[in-house]
């Protein structure tokens, strides 16, 4: 990166546009290839922090569950939902039985 | 036997045209047999960016319809020696060519040819899939924006998907100033997001528009960045080893203009 035209973008308080673009692009294609729209994997994300809530204490702020792919490959097909949920404890054992 | 390469993009207006006018006139220079053949059919426009519109009698319908024969169709450059055009039909649609007629096509072409170069129409659609059933190699063009790199990534998975395995990929109009600033997604962005190999990078170069203006590829000249850029990946293509071309600002303010005013003729 021309280290000059960024130092004078810097002084002048304008963003630098392309890691957005970036970032936003990487996200979308993800999407697109593997055909899952990204308000499906919020709609799994609730269901799975429903169905852990009724047994468990989990730390909604800490949690992390996203769609990711496997492998270094970008174009491969396979992708997997990578999930990181802190549990405090268990909330009760009633249910089971 | 040639081979048919189709030129492809996704989205319109990155520079597909442009870049089979200008690769398939410097395969032309370079001494081989060239073809092109304008796929865009009911927008045909290879003709004028090459500057041969004034010599269609018929067109790639014509020839599947069986109302002239093939090499009645083929319009010859009297510029480059060796490169002929195909042009598309203006009054009908893409529907007018099916896919078994433009594979028995390319397959006649090749024949003859030792390139034949297919000016893919924008989109997904018909047309699309018409212009790669018969290829043997593909090349994406692209520009640095979300847009274009986002429909280049859908053309390439639909490329692998229709067994075209040989992908390549043509950056065209970079901006060393916005790359610099920070702006523009530069080539290591792109080819990361893309995950394809780079046949060549382009420049954004005003020559261009010149160039259409006149009908003349700027590969011919080969004295503007485009057109240097242009010679370089036709030289890759003919499998030569060229290292990337240097991004550089274009001139700008009053000396610039002085001198490139003096530098033409």
């Amino acid at each position: 990166m021309g280290t000059w035209a960024s130092f004078i973008q810097k002084l002048m308080g304008k963003n630098q546009t392309k890691d957005v673009a970036k970032e936003r692009l990487k996200l979308v294609l993800f999407h697109d290839r593997t055909e899952i729209p990204p308000a499906l994997v919020d709609v799994i994300k609730d269901e799975i922090i429903a169905v852990l809530d009724k047994y468990l204490d989990i730390d909604k702020e800490k949690m992390d569950v996203e769609l990711t792919k496997l492998g270094e490959e970008s174009r491969s097909s396979t992708s997997a939902l990578v999930a990181n949920i802190p549990v405090r404890g268990v909330k009760s054992t009633k249910k089971i039985q | 036997m040639g081979e048919a390469i189709v030129i492809t993009s996704g989205k319109g207006g990155v520079g597909k045209t442009t870049t089979t006018a200008n690769l398939g006139t410097g395969l032309a220079m370079r001494g081989h047999k060239v073809v092109l053949v304008d796929a865009d059919i009911g927008l045909r426009n290879l003709d004028v960016v090459i500057g041969l519109e004034n010599r269609i009698v018929y067109d790639i319908v014509d020839v599947v319809e069986g109302a002239c024969k093939l090499k009645n169709a083929l319009i010859k450059d009297k510029r480059t020696e060796g490169l002929y055009l195909l042009p598309a039909a203006q009054t009908r649609d893409k529907t007018a060519v099916s896919n078994e007629q433009m594979t028995k096509l390319v397959a006649e072409l090749k024949e003859d040819f030792e390139y034949v170069l297919i000016d893919c129409p924008a989109g997904i659609e018909h047309g699309f899939k018409n212009s790669i059933i018969a290829a043997d190699k593909a090349i994406v063009v692209t520009v640095p924006e979300v847009s274009a790199v986002r429909d280049a990534d859908r053309i390439i998975g639909l490329l692998l998907a229709n067994e075209v395995s040989y992908v390549k990929l043509i950056i065209n109009r970079l901006r060393k100033d916005m790359i610099d600033a920070g702006n523009m997604l530069n080539i290591d962005d792109t080819l990361e997001i893309l995950s394809v190999d780079l046949l060549g990078i382009v420049p954004e170069d005003t020559e261009i528009i010149r160039s259409s203006n006149i009908g003349e590829p700027v590969v011919i000249k080969g004295d503007t960045p485009s057109g240097i850029a242009y010679r370089n990946i036709v030289a890759r293509i003919l499998g030569e080893d060229v290292p990337l071309m240097e991004l550089k600002k274009e001139p700008k303010g009053f000396f610039a203009s002085i001198k490139k005013l003096f530098s033409r003729k």
